[in-house]
């Protein structure tokens, strides 16, 4: 099957099985590999992509079902607004250790503060609870949400609870 | 002398036995006898030969030493000789050479190098980047500062003393001259390199790169989607590879419906290949299988779905986690099969003492699970000759293993080192780079072989499970007087599996009058592994767990008992250098030093005051020269699931943190990545197979799990030691510990889960 893809804004046309997922479309089609794999079953966050700005999962969104939805990447996320203030803070706090989830927290993270740009501690866990980083640098990928929204980075949870 | 014991290698820890490093025959890396009959590797830099024209990454570029290349721009290209797994040793290493070398930072660009022994021992594992490389790096931008220093006194006609380097400029004071590196490079390039050992180091009040928060070299890549892991490779020509192995290890192929898969859609070629050997999955070598090629990986994957094996009956496929958990219940009754250490009469002692205690503990396998799959772009040209672009931790291993399978000269074997989604001692195996190898030469064209994430649960080398009977007598005082550990493990006929030992001088060996370590094997045929912290992350839980019962069943406060059994701040005999490695000596005061830090930060004399229903667990352990206490402040849900509310880590790695950035991280990442296992991480074996397929039944933690890790460094005047691994074992037994103080339930059994199943067997 043909298929007209719209990525980072510019039109792809690509020939592949309706039941191909969008992952594989990007890295080995359109050799977009920032989307990373993962799992294959939507657990990890890694393939983490957006349609029309909203989080979804490469690895398990058939080509067929994209339609005329507006693709970004990591590729293309910078030229947002929230994109770039959280590759901004994700660099300046030194977020990553292998780096490999990061597409996918970044884009996450975007999303999130493209719809509350002032996250609390829980709305950080809960838009990014299924993101898992292997390295485990949840810390700092809190600490760089906040300070992407131009918020305390400190973690204050702890006080809260004693 | 046995190089083999001396040497350092990454499959295991300094104090085990390992595969001799392999010597250039250009002699770069030259090895002689050391004192203390250990085996010094030293680094020799040779004269830049490749200077005139050699063919770098600016065109331009002229090359100090093979780890420098400087352009005329000033622009300086360093190369970083290991494995980045994510534990920063891309930054790391240059940083060093950057400091000594006197650029500034932001003129510096990191390449990764290739496999080539010009760079001698390059790996990531047992946390020795640091102590292996510490003074070797300094010194070789040190020996290149002082080739610019010497050119510029060339040009200039006066005494090289009378030059001094800063920020990528030589300046002759008396007469004001200055020249950038970047005119200098060409001259110095063609200057006969010094010694390493004659170079002078800085002191540390110079550093300007040393000691700042510098972020990964790489980051701002990663984060624009670049192509920079083993999965981004992208050759010419290349084709897409699936590769099918037995569920159960060690399972041959008997038939495949090989003619079907050739004609599915997009499908080039598909074969089966056979094992390199019988005992091939238990030594991660090259197993049966069978290899799907296509033009795309998913029309290879999808194919693989249509495939039929019929693989060979197992005559061992009855192992199951049940059925060792039995056998081990049964051996812990009897006595061990033989003995580790035996330090005067258990018996005796347990007999005189006041009170004697006993306590089962057990931890199950545990899966690697790098984020990034399993994966290997190989490339077998007409002439036998192999290229292969691997994420790999272990790379001239890896080229061995290829060379020894294909039957070649490992000199032909050609090894790129991508970065690694994540290590954890995954990527010290590379059963994945010799199938890419194998299906490339029975392909005949440049192959990318990716597993999916079940392949990848089914094919790893496992962090071993293991159960420990322990009894232990205290004296009137609360004091252990009496300690025992009959250790239940695994093995293959006879030989402790790897991963599986119990050191002899395991904590509380030594510190404890009458002391035994037992040991009886169960055999295994599932194949096991170094795990991030290897040993350290299971016996830590159960060792350290124990301890707290010991505290607790003598009336001491278990911070008070364990400065009482290390006793007072003391050197212990420091051992002889191995591999050029300078071990600092084991020092009682470094543990005072963390434990004392932790306590204090963590609020432990107040702990009274909590309110109930919240704890404060403690432990400490030392690994890969790493002195680690650590804090959980802790409750439990309603559930019964444990609620983690902040956990304080110290840390004593020496004098010098060479990149805060990284350093934080990593005790942060390493705590976080210690409480996911204890909370929740569970391999199990059923019919000689894995049963986990994914990250559905396999739980990493996730961020709303994650509390926050409060980090302190204690500065030792020590040579700086590793860090990806000695945070992580303390936090496993700080938990358990913490839940028992804050309710009453001694966690014995990993994973913690819900402290509900624990009331029974506590």
């Amino acid at each position: 099957m043909r298929y007209t893809i719209r990525v980072n804004g510019r039109r792809r046309v690509v020939q592949s099985d309706a039941d191909t997922p969008l992952l594989w479309v990007l890295r080995d089609d359109l050799r977009l590999t920032g989307s990373k794999f993962g799992c294959g079953i939507a657990y990890c966050g890694a393939c983490t992509v957006h349609l029309d700005g909203v989080p979804a999962r490469a690895c398990v969104t058939p080509i067929s079902a994209v339609g005329n939805a507006a693709i970004v990447t990591i590729e293309g996320i910078g030229r947002s607004h929230w994109g770039r203030r959280v590759k901004s803070a994700w660099l300046d706090l030194d977020v990553m250790q292998c780096g490999y989830c990061q597409a996918g927290q970044v884009m996450t993270a975007t999303a999130l503060l493209a719809r509350n740009p002032r996250p609390t501690d829980a709305d950080i866990d809960q838009a990014m609870r299924n993101n898992i980083c292997r390295c485990c640098t949840y810390t700092r990928i809190r600490a760089a949400i906040k300070r992407a929204a131009g918020l305390p980075t400190a973690d204050t949870r702890e006080a809260d609870h004693g | 002398m046995d190089n083999d014991a001396a040497s350092v290698h990454p499959d295991h820890p300094p104090s085990t036995p390992s595969a001799p490093a392999r010597l250039s025959r250009r002699a770069f890396v030259t090895a002689s006898l050391t004192a203390g009959g250990g085996l010094l590797l030293t680094l020799h830099l040779p004269a830049a030969a490749r200077a005139a024209g050699a063919p770098t990454e600016r065109s331009e570029s002229a090359e100090i030493n093979p780890f420098i290349s400087i352009a005329p721009d000033g622009i300086v290209t360093i190369m970083a000789k290991n494995p980045e797994i994510g534990q920063g040793m891309k930054t790391t290493l240059p940083m060093l050479i950057a400091e000594e070398l006197d650029v500034e930072w932001k003129n510096v660009r990191a390449k990764q190098a290739m496999l080539d022994p010009i760079y001698g021992p390059q790996f990531a594992g047992g946390s020795l980047g640091t102590p292996l490389n510490w003074i070797p790096m300094q010194q070789v931008g040190a020996a290149g500062r002082q080739m610019l220093i010497e050119a510029a006194a060339r040009i200039w006609h006066v005494p090289p003393g009378e030059c001094r380097a800063a920020k990528g400029m030589v300046h002759h004071r008396p007469t004001g001259r200055a020249l950038p590196y970047g005119a200098l490079a060409r001259k110095a390039a063609a200057l006969r390199p010094p010694e390493l050992d004659s170079v002078t180091l800085k002191s540390p009040k110079d550093y300007t790169i040393i000691g700042k928060f510098t972020g990964g070299i790489d980051s701002p890549r990663v984060l624009d989607g670049d192509r920079l892991f083993g999965i981004d490779v992208i050759v010419p020509q290349m084709s897409y590879a699936v590769y099918e192995k037995s569920p159960v290890f060690g399972g041959r192929i008997v038939r495949a419906n090989i003619e079907e898969i050739r004609a599915l859609p997009g499908v080039r070629a598909a074969f089966i290949v056979r094992g390199s050997a019988p005992d091939a999955a238990i030594k991660m070598g090259l197993v049966d299988g069978v290899a799907i090629v296509a033009d795309r990986w998913w029309d290879a994957e999808k194919a693989r779905r249509k495939l039929r094996v019929e693989w060979t009956p197992q005559a061992r496929s009855r192992q199951s986690t049940q059925a060792f958990a039995q056998e081990a219940a049964r051996l812990m009754r009897s006595s061990a099969h033989s003995i580790i250490r035996r330090d005067g009469d258990v018996d005796a002692a347990l007999a005189r003492a006041a009170k004697v205690l006993k306590a089962t503990y057990s931890y199950p396998f545990l899966a690697h699970a790098t984020l990034e799959p399993q994966n290997c772009t190989a490339h077998v040209r007409p002439d036998g000759s192999v290229e292969i672009w691997a994420p790999t931790q272990n790379p001239d291993s890896g080229a061995h293993l290829v060379a020894q399978t294909l039957g070649i000269d490992p000199g032909k074997v050609k090894v790129h080192m991508t970065r690694c989604g994540g290590g954890f001692g995954r990527r010290l195996s590379n059963d994945y780079m010799v199938e890419a190898a194998m299906i490339a030469k029975r392909t005949g064209r440049a192959v990318k072989v990716l597993w999916d994430r079940t392949q990848d649960f089914h094919h790893d080398a496992y962090r071993p499970a293991g159960f420990h009977a322990f009894t232990a007598g205290l004296a009137a005082s609360g004091k252990p007087v009496a300690f025992r550990d009959h250790f239940v493990t695994f093995g293959q006929d006879g030989q402790v599996a790897s991963s599986a030992n119990l050191p002899r001088d395991h904590f509380p060996a030594g510190y404890v009058p009458s002391l035994e370590y037992g040991q009886s094997l169960l055999q295994l045929d599932v194949p096991t592994g170094p795990m991030r912290n290897p040993g350290g992350n299971a016996l830590a839980f159960a060792f350290e767990s124990f301890i707290d019962e010991l505290a607790h069943a003598g009336g001491l406060d278990p911070l008070a008992l364990r400065l009482d059994l290390y006793g007072p701040p003391r050197v212990l005999s420091a051992p002889p250098p191995r591999g050029g490695l300078r071990i600092p000596p084991f020092d009682t005061g470094r543990v005072r030093g963390v434990l004392e830090l932790v306590a204090q930060k963590s609020g432990w004399k107040r702990r009274g005051a909590l309110p109930a229903g919240t704890g404060l667990g403690l432990a400490f352990y030392y690994s890969h020269f790493g002195y680690v206490a650590e804090v959980v402040k802790a409750g439990v849900n309603p559930d019964g699931t444990p609620k983690v509310h902040k956990i304080w880590a110290a840390v004593d790695i020496g004098r010098q943190i060479i990149n805060p950035a990284g350093a934080y991280n990593q005790v942060q990442g390493a705590v976080l990545d210690g409480l996911g296992q204890a909370l929740h991480l569970l391999i199990t074996v059923e019919n000689g197979r894995v049963v986990q397929r994914n990250f559905d039944t396999y739980h990493l933690l996730r961020m709303d799990e994650a509390p926050p890790v409060e980090v302190h460094f204690l500065l030792s005047d020590n040579d700086p030691t590793g860090l990806g691994e000695p945070a992580l074992p303390p936090v496993l037994p700080a938990l358990c510990n913490a839940l028992f103080a804050a309710s009453g339930t001694r966690i014995r059994s990993l994973p913690i889960d819900r402290l509900h199943s624990h009331h029974a067997r506590a």
